[in-house]
């Protein structure tokens, strides 16, 4: 997996803004992201990781669409997946009439799911981005809300509880491949991704592409060049939609069911994380969000109980400290180093490295202790953590890591200021270097 | 310092999947079983209290070698009630070569792994699953989108209510019935089951309304309490759980509407110590209680609650456990084909009587009771000196309905 | 008659309830623009801080103490964490909220468990006070209604009357202005949000008895309280307790009705299958959803809300 941890960071790490000039960093990165889906079902051939790869194909395109939105136009949506989730009950829809014997091959579904988003998109783009801001978020908040609240009502078009669920393997078979099983339906689902996230990252380089930066920086200046801010904001509303329709479809094609729960405010939440993780400010960004925090959710779960507890100290230490999530920290490092300018780093970095590795021993070791705690008073045993024995009833099993954790946090405080006068005295140096 | 963190994100998560997909080789003495069930998230506190049922059930299945020479093992598997994320769960325990599968909450995950069970199985006969189902009631699972591999040990919901509802109709003091249920599949299909089975079975029995509210959103439930009211309601029937059955019952305890609840799911020691003694005489219909006249279950819920400081909740986890084993030990295989083919029509005897697993539709038949909370049992509820009170029980036999499945045996 | 009074009635209570639920994020969100995410989750730990201590030392202290705590823990959160991330800009501020809220859930079933805890109505208000269409309504809820009165005035004497009120308002518009003057902003800001939180705190503690303290109570509350404090307009009190009132009205008013929205909706003249998916529906039904809906339109045609000084 750490090949593909690697595919969005040699996508771009730079901002969207410049992505425009593309040239021949551009496609080498465009290579290396085909290059990659290819070869990683190779790599990760079993069932798990296949399933996991297909997830992370979906999370992508999913938090490319949310970004066309939060980063390029400035837009908080907090219903995004109402878009993704009636993409792919579209496509669900259609897929239940090609089991029927509608002659369609199923590869083609997910435009079904593009037109599912775009169409719930006109509607609750035309209320929402007549405003902008915190009006726009809340009113998006607000047809979330009312979204969900119909699909539940409506058992006859969204199955309820149980959802709707069709045969992907039911279609013309194309070529000899009927779709069922997991490595066909990975490339077919590998092709969407590329193909989708190749024409996102179009749509960041036509005029709209740019207006929607403008209306975000500056909605006052674009109404005075002539351009209507409300309709930049809405066209890139129904764009955004689209593609989250396609996310949708491509799930709907994956899962073969689509229920309630894809509509809802955890789907909306789990894509504003990813989002934010990897970093609105480049179009990358949310590619390795996408990545990072589908294997966050599904392997972490495997191997700890305290992982949602984990996901929240990461979201909330992102916000604190890497405001510009990880392609941002990328970001502000790629001309220090193209600089040659580097190696002044490594000092300071690396003097922080063991506080780093304490402050996080002492939480982890913590968290596992009281969920450990928790498991032991339920009847469970305790197992071991870090090769040592866990008997979270003994106080002095708590004193370690507290400790570890107070000394990390000191040494820190003591060692972050210079590490980060060293990086902002070498980017100064890198920025007059270049400049 | 920024860079640190990225690459400490990145280990872990890395880390996290290598971690992940380690698959061991199958020994032939140990059957694994996949539980796939809320671990985290709102409903853990559920998916822990099955947890401890199974670790429980499947002890006592080990030490009485009751299973032959193999032994149960437990895998457990967060699904936080999410139907995808059981799917994935689902494709991991494929991979590891688990051959067991058990679930209970939410029928939206039911209905993904039963799908997914039936699409497995027909793409890859070699990793053939068996889908024990311990609590998800949507009757549509034994019926029109029943599937061979999938084994249910909990009554559905229409059984459930044939038993609410004979009971009522028996009931020469109600009247007036209101049905109130949350709003999604489950809550429709008891509204729909409850006006089929009630209305009209008796001259002066009628259903004078029908409400759906969505799950949890409603805060204040006293302008319902005041239009069951106004409908002149003697009895409220209802499949409504958690917190919304609490507040229901609440609102209806603190304004003085004197209304029998009929329910599902008072038996929670959560809504029980909630409702408080406002919740004497309500019923509701399960398939054993802690006051059944059974003692050598009431041995097993002593033993698993000095074990887990909890009270004893799934008998019928114990039981499917236990004729799981029993079905392995008779055929001396573990080969899930085989071990369902032995399941379906088995019949067999528990200390509660004669139960069946239907070979139509693969549903267990158990017997039913029906109870109410009453003062002075030999059981109580910690806290609330209340207990269940069996007033009616149905045989086995009697809870069979009609089914529509039309399921294809494989091979 | 009696039941258009009672549907007052219900209003009423459900509607002061609301106000009381929706207050302190008014306070946060209109003096401070911090969308705060978290503030249901300083709700439940009212609820749980109220809990323990009335186990401890009995419901009335709990009464004091326990919003007192969350303001506290307010303050800290304000000014160790908020204050950090507020150069970063709105999103990260409201992004900060969503995580701690995300924190806070994890946390509070590891220390009081994972079911709910039994936080009950105190004995000397457990009795019906008064009776109307054969519906009783306790005690606590009259105390309920009272307190919901109460934060209302206090709040509103305490910004327009009182001198610390009048230099929150500027604080609000002119931060430098302020600031110049000699007043320390960040600190009113810290005070505002500890206020806000603690006025969570206190809507736990009277309302986790009457509708259950539990892990999941913060993600139930959901989306309500936002609906009220954008309707009435981000920093007004007033706007927000009239839009509470509205909704409880509305919503009370529209569960009694059975009539199905194809009907009604075909008499006014817009057509809808009256046997189709949607005509089915009844308004009881749909009466949850009524708030969105509310909601979205009022945004939409107005962003200010009923009685907001700002826009966004």
């Amino acid at each position: 997996m750490p090949g593909e941890t690697q595919l969005p960071a040699s996508v771009s790490v730079r901002p969207a803004r410049r992505i425009g000039r593309g040239g021949r960093g551009a496609a080498l990165a465009w290579g290396g992201a085909i290059a990659i889906a290819l070869i990683a079902p190779h790599l990760f051939a079993s069932g798990f990781g296949l399933s996991l790869l297909c997830r992370m194909a979906i999370a992508i395109v999913f938090a490319l669409s949310f970004n066309m939105l939060l980063g390029q136009g400035g837009m908080l949506d907090f219903g995004h997946a109402v878009f993704f989730g009636l993409g792919g009950f579209a496509t669900m829809h259609l897929l239940k009439l090609v089991d029927g014997g509608l002659a369609l091959p199923v590869v083609l579904l997910p435009l079904a799911g593009a037109l599912g988003g775009a169409l719930a998109a006109l509607p609750a783009g035309w209320l929402a981005t007549r405003r902008e801001g915190t009006s726009f978020a809340m009113i998006t908040l607000g047809i979330a809300e009312l979204a969900v609240a119909l699909v539940v009502m409506i058992p006859q078009w969204f199955g309820g509880e149980e959802g709707v669920s069709g045969d992907r393997s039911g279609g013309v078979a194309l070529f000899g491949f009927d779709f069922g099983s997991a490595v066909q339906i990975y490339y077919v689902l590998a092709a969407w991704a590329l193909l989708a996230a190749a024409l996102m990252w179009g749509v960041t380089r036509t005029p709209l592409g740019r207006l929607a930066n403008a209306v975000r920086d500056n909605p006052l200046r674009v109404d005075f060049l002539g351009y209507d801010p409300a309709r930049i904001r809405f066209l890139t509303f129904l764009l955004a939609g689209l593609f989250a329709g396609v996310a949708g479809g491509m799930q709907a094609l994956n899962d073969e069911i689509m229920t309630v729960s894809n509509i809802g405010s955890a789907a909306s939440g789990a894509v504003l994380l990813m989002t934010y993780i990897g970093g609105v400010g480049t179009f990358s960004g949310p590619v390795i969000g996408a990545v990072l925090v589908t294997l966050l959710q599904v392997a972490l779960g495997t191997v700890t109980d305290a992982w949602q507890l984990y996901s929240g100290l990461i979201f909330v230490a992102m916000v604190l400290w890497a405001p510009g999530g990880i392609s941002g920290i990328v970001q502000s490092h790629a001309p220090i180093l193209r600089a040659g300018r580097g190696a002044r780093l490594l000092g300071p970095y690396l003097a922080l490295l063991p506080a780093v590795g304490l402050t996080l021993a002492g939480t982890v070791g913590l968290a596992e202790l009281a969920y450990r705690l928790q498991a032991v008073r339920g009847g469970a045993r305790a197992g071991r953590l870090f090769g040592l024995a866990v008997a979270p009833t003994d106080p002095w099993q708590w004193l370690l890591p507290l400790a570890l954790f107070v000394l990390g946090a000191w040494l820190l405080s003591r060692l972050a200021p210079p590490a980060r006068a060293a990086w902002q005295e070498a980017a100064a140096q890198a920025a007059r270097g270049v400049s | 310092m920024k860079f640190t963190k990225a690459v400490v994100l990145g280990t872990v998560a890395a880390g996290a999947l290598f971690a992940g997909p380690a698959t061991t080789a199958r020994a032939d003495e140990t059957v694994r079983i996949a539980y796939i069930d809320p671990m985290s998230g709102p409903f853990a506190s559920t998916g822990r209290l099955g947890e401890q049922h199974f670790r429980f059930a499947i002890d006592r299945v080990n030490a009485a070698h009751a299973a032959g020479n193999r032994t149960f093992e437990l895998v457990v598997m967060d699904n936080e009630v999410s139907p995808e994320k059981s799917l994935t769960m689902f494709r991991k325990a494929v991979d590891d070569g688990i051959h067991y599968i058990t679930q209970g909450n939410g029928s939206s995950v039911a209905f993904a792994l039963s799908d997914a069970t039936a699409k497995n199985n027909r793409r890859d006969p070699n990793h053939a699953v068996l889908y024990l189902n311990y609590a998800a009631v949507d009757p549509a699972l034994t019926n029109e989108k029943c599937n061979w591999w999938h084994f249910r040990f909990d009554a559905d919901s229409d059984m459930k209510m044939k038993a609410l509802a004979d009971d009522i109709v028996a009931s020469p003091n109600i009247h007036k019935v209101y049905v109130f249920n949350q709003d999604y599949s489950f809550g429709q299909s008891v509204e729909k089951a409850a006006v089929a089975m009630i209305g009209g079975k008796r001259a002066d029995l009628e259903i004078v309304g029908t409400e759906r509210v969505p799950l949890g959103k409603v805060t204040d439930f006293t302008p319902y309490i005041a239009k069951m009211r106004a409908a002149g309601a003697d009895a409220v029937v209802t499949g409504a759980w958690g917190t919304d059955l609490t507040l229901l019952v609440k609102a209806a305890a603190d304004t003085g509407f004197p209304a029998t609840f009929f329910t599902y799911y008072l038996g929670a020691r959560e809504t029980v110590q909630a409702v408080g003694m406002a919740g004497k005489g309500d019923a509701q219909i399960s398939e054993w209680h802690e006051n059944v006249d059974a003692p050598e279950i009431d041995r097993m819920a002593a033993e698993f609650k000095a074990k887990y400081n909890e009270n004893f909740y799934y008998w019928r986890v114990v039981n499917m456990i236990d004729t799981l084993a029993a079905a392995m030990k008779k055929i001396d295989s573990a080969d899930p084909l085989k071990v369902g083919q032995a399941l379906a029509g088995m019949k067999f005897q528990t200390p509660l009587g004669a139960e069946e697993i239907r070979a139509d539709n693969h549903q267990l038949l158990q017997p039913m009771y029906v109870s109410v909370l009453a003062p002075d049992m030999p059981h109580m509820f910690p806290g609330v000196p209340l207990g269940f009170k069996t007033i009616k029980r149905f045989d086995a036999e009697e809870t069979r309905l009609p089914t529509t499945c039309a399921m294809k045996a494989p091979g | 008659m009696q039941e258009i009074l009672l549907v007052l009635l219900n209003g009423l209570v459900y509607g002061l309830l609301l106000f009381m639920l929706s207050s302190g994020l008014t306070l946060i969100v209109g003096m401070m623009g911090v969308l705060n995410f978290a503030h249901a989750s300083f709700y439940m730990l009212g609820a749980y801080f109220a809990y323990t201590i009335s186990v401890g030392i009995g419901f009335w202290p709990a009464l004091v103490i326990a919003p007192l705590l969350v303001g506290v823990l307010g303050v800290v959160v304000e000014r160790y964490g908020l204050r950090a991330v507020h150069r970063n800009g709105k999103l990260a501020e409201l992004l900060f909220t969503v995580g701690l809220a995300f924190i806070i859930g994890e946390v509070v079933p590891l220390i009081w468990g994972r079911t709910a805890v039994p936080y009950r109505v105190p004995a000397a208000l457990d009795f019906p006070a008064f009776t109307l269409g054969g519906i009783n309504y306790q005690a606590y809820r009259l105390f309920m209604m009272a307190v919901s009165v109460a934060i209302f005035a206090g709040l509103y004497a305490a910004l327009a009357r009182t001198r610390l009120g009048l230099v929150i308002r500027a604080a609000l518009t002119h931060p430098e202005m302020v600031a110049m003057l000699g007043h320390n902003v960040p600190r009113v800001f810290t005070l505002v949000f500890g206020a806000g939180c603690a006025l969570a705190g206190l809507a736990g503690v009277i309302g986790g008895n009457v509708f259950t303290t539990t892990p999941g109570m913060a993600e139930a509350l959901g989306a309500i309280v936002f609906a009220v404090v954008i309707m009435g307009g981000l920093g007004s009190i007033p706007g927000a307790l009239i839009a509470s009132l509205a909704i409880g009205f509305i919503q009370t008013a529209s569960v009694t009705l059975d009539a199905p929205l194809g009907a009604v909706l075909g008499r006014i003249g817009l057509p809808l299958d009256p046997h189709g998916a949607l005509g089915q529906l009844t308004i009881a039904h749909a009466a949850p959803a009524v708030p969105y809906l509310m909601l979205v339109l009022l945004l939409a045609l107005n962003p200010r809300g009923l009685m907001g000084a700002r826009a966004d």
